[in-house]
């Protein structure tokens, strides 16, 4: 059975088949990244107001890393450029600069999921402590060990805890002002005193479960959208032959995903970076 | 919606970002007078400009695509 409208345009939408499909399921895609965009402006603008951590309410700042972050958004930008010259190159008939541009499009995505895994790993390593004096402070735990925590610290019969404070900004005491630029003197910390321990992991502050989710999701699309474009790169390019307006088809519906996927991160990059 | 037609509108939002992002970096500077947030402007103006002929440049190669 051959399925219609796969090349030509229905009458009533003007449209094949597979590009409705495609807006439809956009559609839907904008709604869920939506509601979550409407969560995080709502979780921000409810934040309390001053310093974290020494305020545990209020909203961190300059945590991420802007200039990963700006390379990941120009990284995903030319991806966005080569998945369209891919296109163009079919429409044109060029088959080898199609290959070309797609090659390059799937090693953008491959960078960004990268970058990204190695920005989580930076979260997942990085720890807030607080002390029985009321002392607050983030830093690193010699090693770089993740996702530790008290119980972590009692399993392994740890008696103090070798931390490297971060700059004083998020040293201070409940209460106080940012001071200067400048670290914190490194000393072991006795267990004893620590009355709490977390990584930058979602359950530890609201920005980091928004941030979390957000990111998270948009890379489970990033890596989708590689999938589909690593079939037509390889198995599904064989459809060129056989059906080749059909396949021009297929990279254009692709393509379409990509750009909603990079748009979303267009949006994504100031509101949780710079903001 | 073409693909065409929604990178251009992809594009724009690009262009938007790029010179957001140089506002941001130079206002910044502006404040803290740190070397890399100058570069950083500057950096993101020029890319924004060209991404502006890239979007033009475009427009013109893809004529005969229709953007529906």
């Amino acid at each position: 059975m051959e399925i219609p409208y796969t090349v030509e345009a229905r009458k009533d939408t003007g449209l094949y088949n597979a590009k409705v499909g495609i807006w439809l399921f956009l559609a839907s895609e904008v709604m869920l990244f939506g509601a979550l965009f409407s969560s995080y402006i709502l979780l921000r603008v409810g934040a309390a107001s001053g310093d974290w951590p020494a305020i545990s309410l209020a909203w961190p700042h300059g945590l991420l890393n802007i200039p990963i972050g700006t390379f990941n958004t120009a990284v995903l930008i030319s991806s966005s450029i080569t998945v369209v010259m891919a296109w163009a190159s079919l429409k044109m008939h060029d088959f080898g600069k199609f290959k070309l541009y797609m090659g390059l499009t799937l090693l953008c995505a491959l960078g960004f999921v990268s970058i990204k895994t190695y920005e989580y790993h930076e979260k997942f390593t990085h720890y807030e402590v607080r002390l029985q004096d009321g002392k607050i402070m983030t830093g690193h735990i010699q090693g770089s060990p993740m996702f530790w925590d008290l119980k972590t610290l009692a399993d392994k019969k740890i008696t103090a805890l070798d931390f490297h404070p971060d700059a004083a900004k998020h040293g201070a005491k409940a209460g106080e002002a940012p001071a200067a630029k400048e670290h914190a003197k490194h000393a072991p910390i006795p267990v004893g005193e620590i009355t709490y321990l977390s990584a930058f992991v979602p359950k530890h502050h609201t920005f980091f479960a928004i941030y979390f989710t957000l990111t998270a999701l948009h890379a489970l699309h990033v890596i989708g959208g590689a999938l589909v474009m690593a079939f037509l790169w390889l198995p599904g390019a064989k459809m060129w032959k056989t059906d080749p307006e059909r396949f021009t088809n297929r990279v254009e519906t692709a393509g379409l995903f990509w750009h909603f996927v990079d748009l979303v991160w267009i949006f994504l990059f100031p509101v949780l970076y710079l903001l | 919606m073409s693909l065409k037609a929604f990178h251009l509108v992809f594009i724009a939002a690009s262009i938007g970002l790029a010179f957001g992002l140089a506002v941001w970096c130079l206002r910044r500077y502006a404040e803290s007078a740190g070397q890399s947030d100058l570069i950083w402007g500057c950096v993101s103006g020029v890319t924004g400009v060209a991404l502006i002929i890239y979007g033009r440049a475009v427009v013109k190669k893809l004529k005969k695509i229709s953007l529906l």
